[in-house]
């Protein structure tokens, strides 16, 4: 039996260990954010709010990020509106076709970004397009919209078809029926798809290098300052994200957890 | 959990009466044309571009249409190093993150169970690097284990590393880098399988005297294989085609330039969309066999 228990402490500190290493660079950027640094953001000079009182001080930050949340949530709510239309789709209607169709919803996930990068930016290319953010809202729309549907798909397979039926016994209409009982219940899958449909599209960086031109969003503000050294303003701005997340996540998580604990009374 | 959850439940609900016919292909129509727009066509764009031949202007970065087969014999030839070493880093990526995560997510999902404010607590913390740009995080580690940092001097003053030696730019910082940002997406599946797992099932095999070795061996690894799966592919496909790592700029050199780099390179400097094309599809058509067969021998044939 003692073997056993330290078995189970090991593991915790191994998962523990891990935790940390996941961690670590997250603290970091945190950190160096508050550094008084010069024009490289390398050595610890000492600390400062400056940074973050005058983000914007530094040239062409926060314009990348105000690139970067606007064709994230222009991205966002096209692939969540047709992803989600796919998911029903998916879920509720027999239809022919439907292992190309599954195929044709799984390939995107599965080739890697250079190529589906590359490949957009060869078609604009013949096509004579000009890139810009219209190029790459169109590549962000195309990678999010796979990961939509798996994340909607989900939710809809998990609702009681029962509650639809009785809308319509009711003599509720197929469009009454659809946004007064169907969208509410899909709902909390709809927002955890558009969330994570945001994230991939905010730190996107491989597909929108290809497909940029000219226009900026702020991974690419980061790649091209990474050769002569990312200005703290970059880390004020990732930092900023990061505690805005985690408290939407935090948000979430607690509101389901009260409402599981009100159900269960 | 992507590719898992495309194996699952892909018919219409049990419980539904499925219903057919216009309807489906009104809501499938919009997204799919979508998908066959600016996915399908533009891999069809990527094959003819990458058989074109220089124009007859003879101006740098304009091409025509043409049929040059040799051009993918020509990036074989230049690039072979590269496409092993794409695949040589992922494969030890993807081992060492399967190394990292299995323990973390059968913490997370079998240990942490009963109490499950510690186990919500977790797996915020796993998907937390997920909320900080992943360049920045890249960029973070340069700077751990720059030249001058205290880990690189430590390791010099204790005679791990020569005095000359440094980490950043070698193939160990590419793999350390990409090792670490890609865990979650090995996790995560896992964590999901794991999750679901009687515990009833590792009682009875403790019951019939089997050892926990045998007991892990026989039932919780077969048990949480479609995770492994799932994780393995979910790192190694992005870990194949990524370039940030390995670019100069961040963890590496140019003697650990991955197919990645030399498509943007190829593709975004010298403007030789031909020969970044011919290795895009090549990367494409690896990983698709490589999928395939995997999936194949890893019986879980529902995948595609």
């Amino acid at each position: 039996m003692r073997k056993f228990s330290f078995g189970k402490y090991a593991l915790a500190i191994y998962s523990l260990l891990a935790i940390i290493y996941l961690l670590i660079p997250i603290g970091y950027t945190f950190a160096f954010s508050f550094n008084d640094s010069v024009k490289s953001n390398i050595s610890w000079r000492g600390f400062t709010l400056d940074k973050w009182t005058g983000v914007c001080n530094q040239q062409g930050v926060c314009e990348a990020f105000a690139n970067s949340v606007l064709i994230g949530v222009i991205s966002t709510v096209i692939a969540t509106t047709l992803g989600t239309m796919i998911a029903i789709a998916l879920v509720r209607y027999r239809f022919k076709f439907r292992s190309a169709v599954s195929l044709l919803l799984f390939l995107p996930m599965a080739t890697p970004e250079v190529v589906l990068g590359a490949g957009l930016a060869s078609q604009f290319l013949s096509m004579g397009t000009q890139k810009g953010l219209l190029t790459i809202i169109i590549a962000h729309v195309m990678f999010c919209l796979s990961f939509v549907v798996v994340t909607v798909k989900a939710r809809v397979a998990s609702l009681d078809p029962s509650l639809e039926e009785a809308g319509r016994d009711l003599y509720g209409s197929p469009t009454q029926v659809f946004w007064k009982i169907t969208f509410p219940l899909l709902l909390p899958g709809i927002i955890s798809a558009a969330l994570l449909a945001f994230a991939l599209s905010f730190d996107d960086f491989i597909i929108t290098n290809f497909n940029a031109g000219p226009e900026t969003t702020f991974p690419k503000f980061v790649y091209t300052a990474a050769a002569r050294g990312i200005p703290a303003e970059a880390n004020v701005i990732g930092s900023a994200v990061f505690i805005l997340a985690i408290a939407i996540v935090m948000t979430v998580q607690i509101r389901t957890s009260i409402k599981q604990k009100r159900l269960s009374k | 959990m992507a590719f898992a959850a495309f194996g699952q439940n892909t018919g219409p609900s049990a419980k539904a009466p499925p219903k057919s016919g216009r309807v489906a292909w009104i809501l499938l129509l919009p997204g799919l044309m979508y998908l066959g727009l600016f996915f399908l066509t533009p891999l069809f764009s990527l094959i003819i571009t990458s058989l074109q031949v220089p124009d007859v202007s003879g101006e740098i970065g304009r091409y025509q249409y043409g049929f040059a087969i040799e051009n993918y014999w020509l990036v074989i030839e230049s690039y072979w190093p590269h496409i092993i070493r794409s695949f040589t880093y992922a494969l030890a990526a993807t081992v060492l993150a399967l190394l990292i995560s299995y323990p973390l997510a059968y913490f997370i999902g079998v240990k942490a169970r009963r109490r499950p404010l510690l186990q919500g607590l977790m797996l915020t913390l796993v998907i937390a690097p997920f909320f900080i740009s992943f360049l920045l995080r890249t960029i973070a580690w340069k700077q751990i284990f720059s030249n001058e940092s205290w880990i690189v001097n430590t390791l010099q003053s204790t005679g791990l590393l020569a005095g000359d030696q440094y980490l950043v730019g070698t193939p160990f910082m590419v793999i350390f880098g990409l090792t670490y940002a890609f865990i979650p997406f090995m996790t995560l599946p896992i964590y999901s399988t794991l999750e679901r797992l009687d515990i009833r099932y590792l009682e009875a095999g403790a019951d019939l005297y089997a050892s926990p070795v045998t007991t892990f061996r026989k039932i919780t690894l077969p048990l949480s294989l479609p995770g492994i799966i799932s994780g393995t592919l979910l790192t190694f496909i992005p870990i194949a085609g990524d370039y940030v790592n390995a670019s100069r700029d961040f963890l590496g050199s140019t003697e650990t330039a991955m197919i990645g780099n030399v498509v943007e390179t190829n593709y975004l400097q010298i403007n030789d969309y031909p020969a970044a094309s011919a290795l895009s599809v090549l990367l494409m058509l690896a990983i698709l066999l490589l999928v395939t067969f995997y999936v194949k021998r890893s019986g879980t044939d529902d995948l595609l």
